[in-house]
């Protein structure tokens, strides 16, 4: 006997709006405008993205720090399956990237053909969009710096 | 926490899991496994002082989701409960700090989840920073890859597995907690929680050396888990085991890892020393729960035959 399958779409979502306040808002602005902001830690260090409290700490912080769209790969994955929304379409590695400037890393897809090409250390830079909207699709991914 | 003022020990429990449970829901899923665990030990429902539960609402697709399991316990008359949106061990600690209060002597702790009818590694991806993170639907796995590429570039571990597929199952888990003289009338082998305790690190993944797990030592040194002559630790990629053996300093002790349906595993691993214990395979067992991405938050508890007596915490 054929059986039928009844489907409909139905997709999970957070149907709010909210303020992304002072730290979060100035990375998201910068973006938009091609630059990589953050934020100066309790510790001194350097947050990126920037943040509104000190992860140690739980202070608040408020002093804005420009960093490079220029950084090295920390630790990195390679993802050869991408899925629906991920920054590629084609196989690429997920990295955490710490901007030069910054002393803590953020995640990017970094567009680097294969995994052998990845390293821990490799230098990459920032490849933006060419319409800019104040969100992290603004920063596309990375490539790779000889 | 540990040296509790009112001893809570584990007096039943019982579990199931599935690869994909192909048509009952988690009410269907649970009743059975409640019955079992309350069973165990003679009581029901209107025995229990406290409820409480552990699961995701993400993984069945709707808000508030968790309400329709209370059908497998029944809300009526009405019952002390509660919900959190996380693994049942974490569950299990509310519990713990609840019986403390005195109100109550028994509760009941349950967990489930059937993530196999989506898409897990994607679902997980919804619980990240929902700035700079989670818009780039990171799978779970990718992420994991990183603190295992990160483990091998500190040098420091001999060999670090390559990262499986995300491990995807169905089940639930049900726990019967009493306290002090409660838990003996119920039980001939009662197993006491002598310390429990949970620690969480910074959510964003570069701020943080992925190569320990700082959270789990420190639950770890809180709940007093020295000593121990068995380990239960929920491990959802292997490279994940060499962290926890780390931070919890174990050595040579037998070693039993499993990840476990999401939002259950750590509960079951709980249940699974605990069952250890009563039957004697271990005299004192570490038990441990984790949530969150690449090993975010940890939760150790410690599981002993014998009570620390009433009134020895000075």
């Amino acid at each position: 006997m054929k059986t039928d399958v009844l489907t409909a779409p139905h997709s999970i979502e957070y149907t709010y709006t909210r303020s992304t306040g002072p730290m979060i808002g100035a990375f998201m602005t910068g973006l938009r405008d091609g630059k990589i902001i953050g934020v100066r830690g309790a510790d001194g260090r350097v947050h990126v993205p920037a943040i509104d409290y000190d992860p140690v700490t739980s202070e608040d912080l408020s002093e804005l720090v420009e960093v490079a769209d220029t950084g090295v790969v920390t630790t990195w994955s390679w993802n050869d399956q991408p899925r629906s929304g991920q920054p590629l379409e084609h196989p690429f590695a997920w990295a955490l990237v710490r901007w030069d400037g910054a002393d803590t890393a953020m995640l990017v897809a970094v567009d680097c053909g294969d995994a052998s090409t990845i390293s821990t250390g490799a230098k990459v830079k920032a490849r933006w969009a060419d319409e800019r909207t104040g969100t992290i699709h603004d920063l596309c991914c990375c490539e790779l710096q000889s | 926490m540990r040296n509790f003022k009112r001893p809570v020990a584990i007096v039943a429990s019982a579990s199931f899991e599935t690869p994909s449970e192909p048509s009952r829901n988690e009410v269907e899923l649970l009743l059975p496994v409640i019955h079992d665990a309350l069973g165990q030990v003679g009581l029901t429902q209107q025995d229990i002082g406290f409820t409480v539960s552990g699961s995701s609402d993400y993984l069945q697709g709707f808000p508030f989701a968790f309400v329709g399991a209370l059908d497998a316990v029944g809300a009526w008359p009405p019952i002390r409960e509660s919900h959190l949106e996380m693994d049942g061990a974490f569950a299990l600690a509310e519990a713990v700090a609840v019986l403390q209060h005195g109100h109550v002597d028994t509760a009941l702790v349950y967990a489930f989840a059937r993530p196999s009818r989506g898409d897990l590694d994607r679902t997980l991806s919804i619980q990240l920073d929902p700035y700079s993170v989670a818009p780039l639907w990171p799978d779970a796995r990718g992420l994991a890859g990183l603190q295992a590429q990160a483990m091998r570039d500190s040098g420091r571990f001999d060999s670090v597995p390559e990262v499986p597929p995300t491990h995807v199952a169905d089940g639930c888990t049900a726990v019967v907690l009493a306290v002090g003289d409660r838990a003996r009338e119920l039980t001939k082998t009662p197993v006491w929680i002598t310390g429990i305790d949970h620690r969480i690190e910074a959510p964003a993944l570069g701020v943080r050396d992925l190569a320990t797990s700082v959270s789990t030592r420190l639950a770890a040194e809180s709940a007093g888990a020295t000593d121990v002559d068995a380990a239960y630790l929920h491990v959802l990629y292997p490279h994940q085991e060499l962290l926890l053996r780390d931070a919890l300093g174990l050595n040579g002790q037998p070693v039993h890892s499993s990840a476990g349906p999401m939002m259950v595993g750590g509960l079951e691993r709980i249940a699974a020393a605990a069952k250890a214990v009563a039957a004697g395979d271990a005299r004192r067992a570490v038990a441990h729960a984790t949530s969150g991405p690449c090993l975010q938050q940890n939760l150790v508890a410690v599981l002993d035959a014998t009570a620390v007596l009433e009134g020895a915490a000075a």
